[in-house]
């Protein structure tokens, strides 16, 4: 037995990363390098308002003063930030209306994808909000929304035309000064999604921006802000792929959400990146910082996430649990493989009064890579009541992994109640023989044990997204082990 | 990193004493603190930020400025006479030290041939083959600067060297007590070799007699060689104005058994280093602790268990119950080694906080490299639970009674687990009357106890 899981272990180790590949668009591009005058020039190719400037220059001083993290268990090889380059966007800059308009090369490139930017998408459901490197350029659905009061457009459109709306929300779950990576995302952010629902209205969609990097050596700083407001509710999905390239690269996202009264938001994402090649050369570093406010009461934030690519993920969804009432919950798939690293989970800070959060985090490492859970459930002093439940599990296929967890539950509140689980273990062989022994073969029988083991995480997704997170997985998973 | 001030200061301290600290000690000792004064000079005494010191800051007392127990400041064994930490039945052996020194055995004539228990300065000059041997190699200068600390001050302690086959059938008792008018410092240093085949049960019981502030940084390091084991105790019962870090160090070889159990019913600021590592296949790894605080005390119990090799099982359980506007914290980092398979490790820590003043933070943490292992840790933070409290008064009983009886019935779990009857009925009932208050009253081991709660110096 040994030799064949031997045999399939190699044969899913060695497939290469399908989404591989590099079109080449017109771009429009500035020199290497991060000074003052490249981050006033980023604002002034965007057009940006007044303010906008400030806070990017407010966040490149503070960044100037910080220094990268260590404390992460991750190996992060020296990254030279001057040596990226911190504004690619397409020369044609298209403000278009028909997909007749896009680039072809472009369509090419998201029809590989499967990206659902064309007509037949509408009837999916899904309105799309797709960016390639830096700019955003076509949005759909656009009518549909304004109908209903929702604003759905790129970051740097929403700081032209709702500065009011932008300038109230931004860098206030995430501030400038943050850490390293959202300082440096304040500073250089060249693009990203800005949603906004009004008082009492449900999305009748899902929201999705499907995200892509492209260029040699471009950073790609995606800045997404979602202000729900009383009453209302939104699905937002964020998917990723990249093509393959050799040189790492680095992915320094910030993501804000603000819910106010009984307003709820949901987030998922599927992140597929580049991971690297078998020897761990080249793949995208992801080093994100996700912060969600539960701002009004009985208000709620979930997030969802399906981590299989990356290099190096660093990565924690957090949620501020500050109105009374509210709910925080983080389920998490992070699969590694390879020479990958991840040091994902979440931050649940209860601050109001009788607040819940729910953690469910499934890990699951293969050949050489280290996958590990890092966590913090803080109940603050004035918390009554706060309810906590994590759960977080490990999965172990093959020997040279490693699987790791590091909560930390920091409790101000007696009447807190507080509870951490975790679990770390393999495939059972005794599993494997059960399914053998019904005519399962070894390679379905793991894949129906990885499968039912993600289930509970998977089935938070919307339909589209767990139809394509399940394909993810698969691709590294199905018969690792036996 | 930058040295605070008074790590400059203890560094000084240092220099100006060295005649007289190296005067009694063994030359294997003495040559282990030049690498303990480079150590030092790039560690300091850790700072918060230091991430294994997260949750207690001890940078503000160790400082030069407190009595240094170099010689025994007066106290002698006829002080010891009033102290009879007798533990009730517990026919045992008993050591005593005073502020870090080693002063009186009783009984320990009796001791098996060969079994020596008695003084560090004294025995590592006897052995300096089980000195060089042993000294040092589990609590490493470089990556911890109490262990530093205590290595550059280090003097004496006590020395138990069980040899191949030997076996103590009755508890060898450590009763470290502390004591004296001013202020104080110790460096105490512990050395504990259990050889092949070789079985014994030592208690350390840690007392303070006079309400000066007293700033402790003990290291303890055992050995437990092939198919050995050893029963581990200690029981801290000190008053408020106690700064204690513990270290202790242990390493297993193959087959050996290690019980170790950490009891604080009664503290300042405690802080306890508990290293295990499992270094041969089949070994055995059971620890647990226990700590009930009030006041403002603090307890931070750090353990780090290694499964470096395949085949082991490590259980680990710590229990506490926090009062008034104490503290506790918890880390619990289980390391499997790559290639450590077949490893089975549970860990928990499970907390009650009583008042809206209590904190406790927790960090289990699992740090896995190899597949087939079996691995968990739980920890939770919460209150009584209300249906038990019904179902008690329910039936007649009080409220503070049944508060009583439940807080007693959550850490009986972890008094469960000694393994000498005559000190888990000790512990029983020592453990009962901390719950009810009555640990002041207590005339028997708990000396300190008529000192502390509330009329002792406090921060």
């Amino acid at each position: 037995m040994a030799s064949e899981q031997d045999k399939l272990l190699e044969e899913v180790t060695n497939r290469e990363y399908q989404y591989g590949f590099h079109s080449d668009i017109d771009m429009d591009v500035l020199p290497k390098g991060l000074n003052e005058e490249v981050i006033r020039e980023i604002s002034r190719r965007k057009q940006e308002p007044e303010f906008m400037l400030e806070f990017r220059l407010d966040a490149y001083r503070k960044w100037l003063q910080m220094e990268s993290p260590d404390w992460a268990h991750l190996k992060i090889p020296k990254i030279d930030f001057q040596d990226i380059i911190y504004y690619a966007a397409p020369k044609k800059k298209p403000q278009l209306n028909s997909m007749d308009e896009v680039d072809p090369e472009l369509r090419a490139t998201f029809d590989k994808l499967g990206i659902p930017l064309d007509e037949q998408k509408i009837l999916a459901g899904v309105a799309v909000d797709a960016i390639i490197d830096s700019v955003s350029v076509k949005t759909t659905f656009r009518e549909t929304l304004a109908e209903k009061g929702i604003i759905f457009c790129s970051f740097s459109e929403a700081a032209r035309e709702y500065p009011d709306l932008v300038k109230k929300y931004l860098g206030t779950v995430v501030p400038s000064g943050d850490n390293f990576f959202a300082a440096l995302n304040s500073a250089v952010f060249s693009d990203g999604s800005f949603v906004f629902i009004p008082k009492g209205v449900r999305c009748p969609m899902e929201l999705s921006s499907y995200f892509r990097i492209n260029t040699m050596n471009t950073g790609q700083f995606e800045r997404t802000l979602i202000v729900a407001e009383d009453d209302s509710y939104v699905s937002y999905l964020e998917g990723c792929t990249a093509p393959m390239r050799d040189e790492n690269q680095l992915h320094a996202a910030v993501v804000e959400i603000v819910t106010l009264d009984r307003a709820e938001v949901k987030y998922s994402t599927v992140q597929n990146w580049y991971p690297g090649n078998k020897e761990g050369k080249g793949g995208i570093y992801n080093f994100v910082t996700k912060r969600g406010i539960c701002k009004g009461d009985y208000s709620k934030i979930s997030w969802t996430q399906v981590e299989t690519g990356s290099a190096i993920t660093w990565k924690y969804p957090s949620c501020v649990l500050m109105g009374n009432n509210t709910v925080g919950e983080f389920y998490s798939v992070a699969l590694t493989n390879n020479y990958q690293q991840a040091d994902t989970g979440t931050k649940m800070i209860h601050l109001g009064k009788n607040t819940r959060s729910l953690i469910v985090s499934k890990g699951i490492s293969a050949g050489k890579s280290q996958n590990s859970y890092r966590g913090l459930v803080k109940v603050s002093k004035k918390a009554d009541n706060a309810r906590n439940f994590s759960q977080c599990d490990s999965l172990l296929l093959g020997d040279k992994c490693g699987a790791h967890t590091f909560p930390y539950l920091e409790i101000n509140n007696p009447s807190a109640k507080v509870e951490h689980e975790a679990t770390t273990s393999k495939i059972g062989e005794d599993q494997i023989f059960y399914c053998n022994q019904r005519g399962i073969d070894t390679e379905d029988a793991v894949g129906l044990i990885v499968n039912g083991y993600v289930k509970e995480v998977i089935n938070q997704l919307p339909m589209e997204f767990a139809v394509e997170a399940q394909k993810l997985l698969q691709i590294s998973l199905e018969g690792s082990v036996g | 990193m930058q040295l605070s001030e008074h790590d400059i200061s203890l560094q000084r301290l240092f220099a100006e004493n060295r005649e007289l600290i190296e005067k009694d000690a063994a030359p294997g000792v003495n040559a282990a603190r030049e690498g303990a004064m480079e150590a030092f000079s790039k560690l300091g005494i850790p700072s918060s930020k230091v991430e294994a010191y997260k949750y207690t800051n001890l940078q503000a007392w160790f400082k030069a400025g407190y009595t240094q127990a170099y010689g025994l400041n007066g106290a002698t064994s006829e002080a010891l006479k009033q102290f009879e930490c007798n533990v009730h039945e517990l026919d045992s052996y008993t050591l005593f030290t005073v502020n870090g020194k080693f002063v009186a055995g009783s009984n320990v004539e009796a001791l098996p041939d060969g079994v020596e228990a008695g003084s560090f300065a004294e025995l590592s000059k006897k052995y300096p083959e089980l000195l060089k041997r042993y000294y040092g190699s589990l609590a490493k200068v470089e990556e911890d600067g109490f262990v530093a600390l205590n290595t550059l001050f280090a003097t004496d302690g006590i020395f138990i060297y069980v040899p191949k086959g030997k076996v103590v059938e009755k508890p060898i008792q450590v009763v470290n007590v502390l004591t004296g008018e001013q202020d104080l410092m110790v460096n105490q240093r512990n050395l504990i070799v259990v050889e092949e085949q070789a079985q014994a049960r030592v208690l350390f019981c840690d007392h303070t007699m006079s309400m000066s502030r007293f700033v402790v940084n003990t290291v303890t390091e055992g050995h437990v060689a092939e198919s050995a084991m050893l029963d581990f105790y200690n029981l801290q019962n000190q008053h408020n104005g106690t700064v204690q870090v513990g270290a202790y160090h242990f390493d297993q070889a193959a087959r050996s058994l290690l019980n170790a159990n950490y009891f604080t019913l009664h503290t300042g600021v405690a802080r306890n280093n508990i290293f295990s590592r499992l270094g041969g296949p089949h070994a055995e790894n059971h620890i647990s602790g226990l700590y009930v605080i009030d006041k403002n005390q603090h307890v931070d119990n750090f353990s780090f268990i290694n499964h470096a090799v395949p085949d082991c099982e490590s259980n680990e359980l710590f229990k506490g119950v926090m009062d008034d506007a104490s503290t506790g914290a918890f880390t619990g980092r289980i390391l499997v080694a790559p290639d450590a398979q077949r490893t089975n490790a549970y860990q928990s820590n499970n907390n009650l906080l009583l008042t809206e003043n209590a904190k406790m933070n927790t960090r289990p943490q699992l740090e896995i490299y190899a597949d087939d292992v079996k691995c968990s840790h739980g920890a939770t933070v919460g209150q009584l639970d209300e249906n038990a409290m019904f179902y008690l008064r329910a039936r007649g009983i009080s409220k503070e009674e049944a508060n009583i009886l439940l807080m007693y019935a959550f850490a009986y779990e972890v008094i469960e687990k000694i393994q000498v009857p005559a000190l888990k009925e000790q512990i029983r009932e020592l453990v009962e009357k901390r719950f009810r208050g009555e640990l002041d009253k207590c005339d028997s081991c708990v000396v300190c106890g008529q000192l502390g709660t509330g009329r002792a110096k406090s921060e």
